[in-house]
């Protein structure tokens, strides 16, 4: 167990690694950043003031190690467009998006969960053929658009629910079923998938030969078992649903780390982009790192080896 | 990688009596039920991405109107079924534009994106994942490594970041997308060439001195085929989705090109007094996704070899 | 030993719906099963045999219907039985092991657990006290440091102790009737014999009543009070352990035991019996003698209905059109 969490490990801090180049790089795609820093009707003395200032005329390979070391001390750089450092600027916004990442997850697997496993106890049922409408419509639903018309429904017409802002528990209602319900067809058809495997599995008729009543033999000795793969699939999720905040927290008008990042596309604020990318994605890895090793803890047969 | 790729633990299938066998799997009648549900979602679904496909190609014979043409004293005119008339069937854009036949075009900008993405994700994909799964080892690491590096990255927020720099084209947003979305190729492929290798047919073109392009062309492509045309159906509308995203941020296909995204995003400061400037390039924009999705999942339904016998 | 049978089963059938039809897996089956005593069903896979205890257990799945004129369990009818009544019986006064020890116990949870469980699901005791039933079981079916061995997962486990918690697990209530289905096929041949010296054992010292599900005839030979033996959901022949063996009347019986190499009395070499042809599809409506196409004594009124024929006063019954299994000089094959 101990050697397979730290093999993990390893490999999650190599593609942390992978991935902060690969953010760095976006740096430098558009050719010379000086240029757009400086932006339009800047001289060329100007650009090569820049140039210098900000350290650009160096060997890429140089710049990115400073730009590593400096991140590993949660030193991301000055924002170009706010003038303020970037790691304050998203350690402010972070608390939002995080706290729409766990509800928006919740709501997914709240819904998924009971949903896939009543679908896989009654196959064919009207359950079962719910439950595969929701997931097959929730997988071709653009979630802007979804939030729109939540918002036309929910906010305009009927006035329950603000449309927009942080700052109440009722500001994330709809942005968390718009996010959840990203996440929730691959969780609830893979729960049925497992229910179902699981359902026909010996040892749940030798749970029912024991006399279990069927409650028990459902939720002890299937559910259990069939609830391992989708606890790496509700991490994958969850990593993919930060990331997907953008789009919500741009609709629902949510000043989280999502908006920033929106915000700073639209203004070229490359350094808060970088650092936003890789936020997101070590926040993807520590999740999937996380799901491995309670995976692995929860599976015996792994915990053992 | 497991957690990349999460699947049901597979319980060993063991030797039973056969009447056993029966009853414990879906019954032949439950079998035939699901597959003909399955013919259904996938008729449905191609039916109606074969009638979009033709509208986008015909496109310029059945637009009753230039998609760009703008008529400033007819704007935001009603749709027919709300009040509008016949001039302007789904009504006009904030413009004056005619909805209808932007949404015509729209459907040309949505496939194209969605299928040359798919082409070039699919070809960079499918060639990681049969090199993984076939030589294994060491080709095997770099491809699942890179695998978890491109999962890691928030695609969004990538694409966003890359079309921004790059300025917002077709081809941009075509390209971004391509160079994005080949992970699910990489990781079926891989599985699927997995499978495929260790069969007796591949060891026989092994042993009579097959060179290995051959193998891969004649051996394992042919055998991995059915999986892969699903994930192109499944990336194909994952693509569609991701322009319709980018584009509704601004930061995609830019105006006035007649993207569905786009439409959305430009109708949604009128939402308050005309929600349907919203609505309807959404549902057709869902309606595609749908179509697609409902096909490919067919596909996997029919093709799945349980289902063969 | 009272005469009333602690299990009594009259015409029981099973039907189960397919594709093409009705599949008839087991067409009204009757025996009876004194307390203490061992019956064997014996039979090809395929003819109804694990259906059969299924079926008994009231673990078949929901789509297979079963009936019965009677199936009497210590005066309870397992096919009226509501399934509270069920689940009081299963695991309490009836118990089950199955053919595959390795995937019948749950690999999430430490067998400890699992042998509890067992206990505590009809048993007012503590867990304390579970847990020291579970230790001697344990012990009882021969598991070393048994102890210890409460903590480990299935996974850490031998096919062969596998098997071993499962009958510890199945005994764990004190039932008065296990069923083992084929509980050593899955196993390697030396502990295949370990595992029946085990069950036949604990039997005799807990005077249970077991049925035991297999197509191996030489365990039958050792330990069977009585034999049922079963072909393409009928039972062609049944009757005490003792007269099958010395003189098995139906072709199907007399065929499989001539299957059997004999020690000394089997010339190296020889040719072992076989039976030709192959189990008739039992889907749609089945008339006849379902023996009747690999039957060497068939004749054409084996196509019509089959009478039941008692031997040794009453105690051996056979079905066949042939009174003593064989056809006639005078009659004509079929």
């Amino acid at each position: 167990m101990l050697r397979f969490i730290l093999r993990r490990l390893g490999l999650a801090v190599l593609v942390a690694l992978t991935v902060s180049f690969i953010s760095f790089s976006l740096l430098f795609l558009s050719g010379d950043p000086a240029i757009a820093i400086a932006g339009e009707g800047a001289n060329e003395n100007d650009i090569a003031a820049i140039r210098k200032l900000y350290g650009f005329d160096r060997p890429m390979l140089l710049q990115y190690w400073d730009w590593l070391s400096s991140a590993l001390r949660f030193d991301f750089g000055e924002s170009y467009y706010f003038r303020l450092p970037v790691a304050d600027l998203i350690a402010d916004r972070l608390s939002v998006t995080m706290i729409l990442g766990v509800c928006g997850i919740s709501f997914a697997l709240l819904l998924a969960v009971p949903l896939g496993v009543l679908a896989a106890i009654r196959p064919n049922s009207i359950i079962d053929r719910v439950a595969l409408f929701l997931s097959v419509a929730g997988q071709a639903m653009p979630s802007f658009w979804f939030g729109l018309i939540l918002i036309v429904v929910f906010s305009i017409n009927l006035r329950w629910l603000p449309a927009s802002g942080a700052e109440s528990w009722r500001h994330f209602i709809l942005p968390t079923i718009v996010l959840g319900y990203y996440a929730m067809p691959a969780i609830m058809r893979l729960t049925r998938a497992g229910m179902l495997e699981v359902l026909s599995a010996d040892y749940v008729r030798t749970a029912r030969a024991k006399g279990a009543p069927e409650g028990l033999v459902l939720f002890k000795h299937a559910l259990r078992n069939a609830i391992i793969p989708v606890v790496s699939l509700a991490a994958v999720q969850m990593g993919f649903m930060l990331g997907g905040s953008i789009v919500v927290e741009s609709i629902f008008a949510l000043h989280g780390a999502g908006y920033l990042a929106w915000e700073s596309i639209g203004r070229n604020d490359l350094p808060t982009v970088q650092a936003l990318i890789l936020v997101f994605s070590l926040f993807y890895i520590v999740f999937t790192f996380l799901a491995d090793v309670l995976n692995a803890w929860l599976d015996p047969r792994m915990r053992s080896s | 990688m497991s957690a990349a790729m999460p699947r049901a633990t597979a319980t060993a299938a063991a030797p039973r009596d056969p009447l056993l066998e029966e009853i414990t799997g879906p019954t032949p009648g439950q079998m035939l039920r699901r597959r003909i549900f399955g013919h259904q979602g996938f008729l449905i679904g191609t039916i109606t991405l074969l009638v979009l496909l033709a509208i986008a190609l015909v496109a310029p014979l059945i637009a009753p109107h230039d998609p760009y043409a703008q008529d400033l004293m007819s704007r935001m005119e009603r749709p027919v079924f709300m009040g509008g008339d016949w001039d302007h069937v789904l009504g006009t854009d904030h413009l004056g534009r005619d909805y209808l036949s932007r949404l015509i075009y729209g459907a040309r900008v949505s496939l194209l994106i969605g299928g040359v993405a798919a082409l070039i994700s699919g070809l960079i994909g499918t060639a990681m994942g049969v090199a993984a799964g076939y030589f294994g080892g060491r080709v095997d690491m770099v491809v699942t490594f890179l695998i978890n590096v491109r999962l890691a990255m928030p695609v969004t927020l990538v694409a966003l970041a890359v079309v921004a720099v790059l300025g917002g084209s077709l081809e941009v947003v075509i390209g971004v997308l391509g160079l994005l979305l080949w992970d699910r190729f990489a990781v079926v492929m891989r599985a699927s060439t997995l499978q495929v290798r260790g069969r007796e047919y591949v060891a026989a073109a092994r042993a009579i001195g097959c060179s290995t392009p051959r193998i891969l062309l004649t051996e394992i492509l042919p055998n991995i085929l059915n999986a892969l045309i699903v994930v192109v159906t499944l990336e194909m509308a994952h693509a569609i989705l991701l322009e319709a995203a980018l584009s509704f941020l601004g930061l995609g296909v830019q105006p006035p090109t007649p993207s569905w995204g786009l439409m959305v995003s430009e109708g949604k400061n009128m939402m308050l007094f005309e929600p349907w400037l919203v609505l309807i390039p959404g549902a057709v924009l869902f309606v595609l996704v749908l179509a697609i999705n409902l096909m490919g999942d067919g596909l996997r339904d029919v093709t799945a070899p349980e289902n063969r016998s | 030993m009272t005469d009333k049978p602690l299990l009594s089963v009259r015409g029981l059938t099973i039907d189960i719906p397919v594709a093409s039809g009705t599949l008839h897996a087991v067409r009204g089956i009757d025996f009876e099963l004194m307390k203490g005593e061992t019956l064997c069903i014996v039979g090809e896979s395929g003819s109804g045999k694990s259906l059969t205890s299924l079926a008994l257990m009231g673990l078949l799945g929901g789509r297979i219907s079963r009936r019965a004129s009677r199936a009497d369990f210590d005066g309870t009818d397992l096919i009226a039985a509501s399934n509270r009544q069920m689940r009081r019986l299963r695991g309490a006064r009836m118990a089950m092991i199955f053919q595959e020890p390795m995937t019948s116990l749950n690999p999430a949870y430490t067998i400890g657990d699992q042998l509890i469980e067992a206990l505590l699901l009809h048993k007012k005791v503590g867990r304390a006290a579970a847990r020291d039933r579970a230790v001697a079981l344990l012990e009882k079916v021969g598991i070393t440091s048994a102890a210890s061995r409460l903590g480990q997962y299935p996974h850490q486990l031998s096919g062969g102790l596998r098997q071993r918690v499962m009958i510890a697990m199945a005994l764990m209530c004190e039932p008065d009737l296990l069923i083992a289905d084929e509980p050593t096929t899955a196993l390697d041949v030396t502990i295949q014999a370990q595992i029946l010296r085990l069950l036949v054992d604990l039997q005799r010292e807990m005077n249970m009543a077991m049925i035991l599900i297999t197509h191996d005839l030489g365990v039958v030979a050792r330990i069977a009070d009585k034999v049922a033996v079963m072909y393409a959901g009928e039972l062609v022949e049944t009757g005490p352990a003792a007269d099958i063996f010395n003189a098995p009347t139906h072709p199907y019986t007399r065929g499989l035991i001539n299957c059997i190499p004999v020690p000394g009395k089997t010339a190296r070499g020889a040719k072992l019996g076989t039976i030709p042809g192959i189990v008739p599809s039992l889907v749609g409506e089945v008339t006849g003698c379902p023996f009747r196409t690999r039957c060497s004594e068939a004749v054409p009124a084996c196509r019509g209905e089959i009478p039941v024929r008692t031997r040794h006063a009453g105690r051996q019954r056979i079905l066949c059109v042939h009174e003593d299994g064989q056809r006639a000089a005078s009659e004509v094959p079929a």
